[in-house]
């Protein structure tokens, strides 16, 4: 750390890879004060103007709020409160046209001016090193402090970590053209400015604090080189002018030489930046118990006749203030807010000033043309000599034509900062960036819709497992029961002693009529076609066509059982009638009935497959049969499936 | 009342392809001065007829494929091809080896792949040596330089013997090729090349007058003149200069290597730049960025084995020059020279997967 801090003491820094050069056009408005200008007619506050959540809402429309009055409450950690930026009446709180690129409504609160501009209590600080470092963090978060640079981070998080801080980096580069809003800033708030970096000091407890400033606002570095210069942590660098300098990631590896491993934050490397106006604002939070209430905002572009920085309040429209600065176009308004390289176009010129707002831009035609000439890519390789993440902005032009998503990842797409370095500067004039932001899009859309897919395929694989897991108790139930029924069966019949096995001896006795009766042949094939079903239940892990195949063959060997069964059967049952008269009942019966488990047994054994026991029970025979029935039909689904496959 | 609505960046350096195009052929001017004034009116006349067969070709594919005409006719791109082909071409050969050529180079090699940026292959060389392989006998009608010419060649002459065979004065093309000696010329390479297999040493071999008192008459002026379109371009920032220093320090390494070891058998290493189509090769077909490499480092290892490619095929191929072939192989390899010369992304630790 000591070399880089020499390194930097010497105005030695680091270069990152690419950037552009692109007219800086800050001569439009550098010259000029900040101006103030008389409270608009109405004020339209979004709710939400910061990476995070909205607040709830504290008033109701009727409500008389005053100047700096708080609007909506924070229960959440990441959500930030907004204020009443002057003193009125809330008229409706309903969604209107937000500051983002979507151009949707978002829901906002209206407040008409009383013209009074009156305050609310406030209890100004004059020594915050009294304040603790909790009180500190509240202050800033009560503020309604986010991120002032663009992003909108909520500031009291940054500014609450418990891990070391090497480097608190401001970041007062701004380094995109047309923007003097932070310049101005520092020119006229310097002191302000310091007393917030030295609230951080005492919040972050960094080693050194850098300010990170590009050469081309020689005036704002006189400013803060002659206030901090009793300071020995704070270094003022100043660094070449070069298009995205002002980038987190860059003015990181242009300070420090560091680079912020992707997907990670800077405090990983012990670095937290901040934006010059967030100082600011967090000072006159601090000391001053003002929140966060309007910010500068850069009026600019060839359009306009006075282009000029301007104090506006939050929630002023942007018509109210390009008419201050006298906008000079009627027809096709072409308006962008923030910068040219990043600064999304307005669909709408009632859209308000926000928390994040730097810049309003109003370009001439000449000046930003609305012409279109993408032509094919040929591959110059400009753009990943520009790209400030060193990407192949080429590759990723096509993966993200040919959606191919795996390919983009590879390519690291989200490592894009959405610079437009790629796109400024080709020559086929693609718009590169709005491939990306499309591929962006679509891959996040994917993955939550892949998320979703897996929670479905979980719940339905949970839910199969249940199934099989309940048809598998059910059948060994069944198994069971049936087991106990027919262990009950032989034991009563070998007996022949009690109540029951009257009634079945009664009943064998009935069957024994009709075999007796009965074709033997008919009977037979009646009992195959059974066996055969049971084997199909047995054989439960055999394919179907082994299933077929023993089907076939079981036919083939019942014929031939059916003769020689039919044959002995004749033979059995004719002695049966001729020593029936002889012999006592019951061991009649007995006999008839193990005539006939040895029959059967015997037509088994000729179709060379086992079979289940004999059970009386027709119901559970049925039952049975049906289930076997829809196995094998289940199988030949299967072996379809895998023959087509 | 309209808003417009467009994704940032919103600003642009107002580059167009087309104006790089033109810049490259431009820079063409000096080199092809050069050809005029040493060969004659051959090569413009080459050039028009290429430049015409271009337009027309182009234009026809278009309409079939239904595409935009008047953006991509003028996007410059065909009439570099057409040129870079017309200077490439001897500049006795019959008209219709040029028209043959460029209709390929636009129809096959640029449209079918796809129209511009989607062509793999440099369609100039592409073109070239599709020639070179269907008519050798037309495409080795290297003329001596107009110094060492038996006849006079005027333009009128050079005309009539493109599109017939025969000059005003009723000798053809072959005669035309005499030397003042009585030899048939080649040129300086070819030269080299007959004579080391003949097993002359080099320095014997510079003895003949087609060498001059360098590497060659008119060949080394009209590299020198390339050279210096080349530089203008750099200079301009329209092609990265990495190519072709990488191109010239690989030719030159290896046909230095080969000097040191066998000084009667090699070349010197200047010989290798001034002659043939070294400096066009450099500067404005290897630089085509379509069939290139695109990263830094992809375009040094692209360019250094186009070197030592053209060193290879010159020293030890059947064909005196090679930029054409080189250029056509690294074309082939250009993916692949990507594919593992990607920059690591900034916050990324390694190589890429």
């Amino acid at each position: 750390m000591k070399s880089i801090i020499e390194r930097i003491k010497k105005g030695h820094f680091w270069q990152f890879h690419g950037g552009i050069h692109p007219p800086e056009q800050k001569f439009l408005t550098n010259d000029k004060p900040i101006r103030t200008v008389e409270l608009p007619q109405e004020l339209i506050i979004p709710l939400q103007q910061h990476i995070g959540q909205s607040g709830e809402l504290l008033i109701k429309p009727g409500d008389k709020v005053l100047k700096g009055q708080q609007l909506t409450q924070f229960s959440s950690p990441m959500a930030v409160p907004v204020h009443a930026p002057t003193s009125g009446l809330v008229t409706a709180v309903k969604p209107s046209t937000i500051a983002h690129p979507s151009g949707l409504n978002d829901l906002c609160i209206f407040i008409t001016p009383d013209g009074e501009d009156k305050w609310q209590e406030r209890k100004s600080c004059e020594n915050f090193y009294q304040l603790s470092q909790h009180e500190l963090i509240s202050k800033i978060a009560n503020a309604g402090i986010a991120g002032m640079g663009g992003a909108g981070f909520p500031t009291h998080i940054k500014t609450n970590t418990q891990s070391s801080v090497n480097y608190l980096i401001i970041n007062a580069a701004e380094c995109e053209p047309y923007i003097t809003a932070d310049d101005l800033l520092i020119r006229e708030q310097s002191t302000t400015i310091i007393d917030g970096i030295k609230i951080l000091d005492l919040l972050l407890k960094p080693e050194y604090i850098l300010i990170g400033i590009e050469d081309n606002k020689p005036e704002a570095i006189k400013v803060l080189k002659q206030g901090t210069k009793d300071i020995e942590k704070i270094i003022v660098c100043v660094l070449p002018t070069k298009y995205p300098t002002g980038g987190e990631k860059q003015l990181i590896k242009a300070l420090t030489g560091l680079e912020v491993p992707s997907d990670k934050l800077p405090l990983s490397l012990g670095i937290v930046m901040q934006n010059v106006a967030t100082c600011y604002a967090i000072a006159d939070a601090v000391i001053n118990d003002t929140p966060l209430l309007k910010r500068v905002v850069t009026i600019t572009g060839q359009a306009l006749e006075k282009p000029q920085n301007i104090w506006a309040l939050l929630g002023t429209p942007i018509n109210y203030l390009l008419a201050q600065c006298g906008y000079l176009i009627n027809n096709d308004k072409h308006l962008i807010m923030g910068g040219p390289m990043m600064g999304f176009s307005l669909a709408n010129d009632n859209v308000p000033i926000v928390k994040t707002t730097n810049c309003i831009l109003a370009p001439s035609e000449e000046e930003i043309s609305t012409k279109t000439k993408e032509v094919d890519c040929i591959r110059c390789g400009q753009c990943a000599d520009v790209c400030p993440s060193q990407l192949l902005p080429q590759e990723l032009q096509w993966s993200a034509k040919a959606k191919d998503h795996n390919q983009l990842m590879k390519l690291n797409l989200f490592d894009c900062i959405d610079c437009g370095a790629c796109a400024y500067v080709c020559p086929s004039q693609i718009p590169l960036v709005q491939y990306y932001r499309v591929a962006k899009a679509e891959i996040r859309q994917q993955q939550i819709l892949d998320l979703q897919a897996e929670k479905a395929k979980g719940r339905f694989e949970a839910r199969k497992l249940r199934l099989d897991k309940e048809k598998l108790a059910r059948e060994a139930k069944h198994k069971k029961a049936a087991e106990a029924r027919k262990a009950a069966m032989n034991n009563k019949t070998a007996s022949g002693k009690s109540a029951t096995s009257a009634v079945a001896a009664a009943l064998a006795r009935v069957k024994a009529k009709k075999l007796g009766a009965k074709a033997p042949q008919e009977e037979n094939i009646v009992n195959v076609s059974d066996i055969t079903q049971r084997t199909s239940d047995l054989s439960d892990k055999q394919s179907q066509v082994a299933i077929v195949i023993a089907k076939a063959k079981a036919n083939k060997e019942a014929v031939k059982a059916v003769n020689s069964v039919a044959n002995e059967k004749n033979e059995t049952t004719t002695k049966i009638v001729k020593e029936k008269t002889t012999k006592d009942k019951a061991l009649d019966i007995t006999l008839v009935v193990e005539q006939k488990k040895e029959m059967t047994k015997a037509a088994t054994e000729h179709s060379t497959t086992p079979t289940l026991a004999i059970a009386d029970d027709n119901k559970e025979i049925k039952r049975k049969e049906a289930v076997a029935k829809i196995m094998a039909k289940k199988k030949i689904k299967k072996q379809q499936e895998i023959e087509t496959k | 009342m309209a808003f417009w609505i467009a994704s940032s960046p919103h600003n642009h350096t107002q580059n167009e392809t087309s104006s790089l195009m033109r810049l490259v052929i431009y820079a063409t001017v000096p080199g092809i001065f050069a050809q005029w004034y040493f060969f004659g009116w051959g090569n413009i006349i080459h050039i028009s007829l290429a430049i015409i067969a271009a337009f027309i070709a182009e234009f026809s594919v278009l309409s079939l494929r239904k595409k935009k005409i008047s953006p991509e006719l003028l996007d410059g791109s065909a009439i570099l091809t057409a040129v870079l082909l017309g200077i490439s071409i001897p500049a006795l050969a019959p008209w219709w080896i040029s028209v043959f050529g460029v209709i390929f180079a636009i129809v096959i090699v640029k449209q079918l792949y796809g129209g511009l940026g989607h062509n793999p292959f440099n369609p100039a060389m592409a073109a070239y040596v599709m020639l070179l392989i269907s008519f050798p006998v037309q495409m080795t009608l290297w003329q001596p330089p107009l110094s060492l010419m038996a006849f006079d060649l005027d333009f009128e002459n050079t005309l009539t013997a493109i599109f017939t065979g025969f000059t005003n004065d009723g000798f053809s093309t072959d005669q035309l090729r005499l030397h003042v000696d009585g030899y048939t010329m080649a040129t300086p390479l070819d030269t080299l090349k007959t004579n080391l297999t003949l097993g002359l040493t080099v320095s014997e071999s510079f003895k003949s007058p087609i060498f001059g008192q360098h590497f060659g008459i008119g060949w080394e002026w009209i590299n020198l003149g390339f050279l210096a379109g080349g530089i203008l371009l750099i200079a301009k920032k329209a092609i990265d200069w990495v190519t072709p220093v990488s191109f010239l320090a690989s030719l030159f390494i290896c046909s230095l290597i080969a000097f040191l070891i066998s000084p009667d058998s090699s070349a010197s290493t200047m010989f290798h730049w001034f002659s043939g189509a070294t400096m066009l090769g450099a500067f404005f077909i290897l630089t085509d960025p379509v069939s290139g490499a695109t990263s830094t480092k992809g375009r040094i290892v692209f360019a250094a084995l186009a070197g030592l490619l053209v060193y290879l095929i010159r020293k030890f191929g059947g064909y005196p020059d090679a930029i054409a072939f080189a250029v056509l192989l690294c074309n082939m390899s250009a993916p692949l020279i990507d594919q593992y010369t990607r920059p690591r992304t900034y916050g990324h630790q390694g190589e890429m997967k």
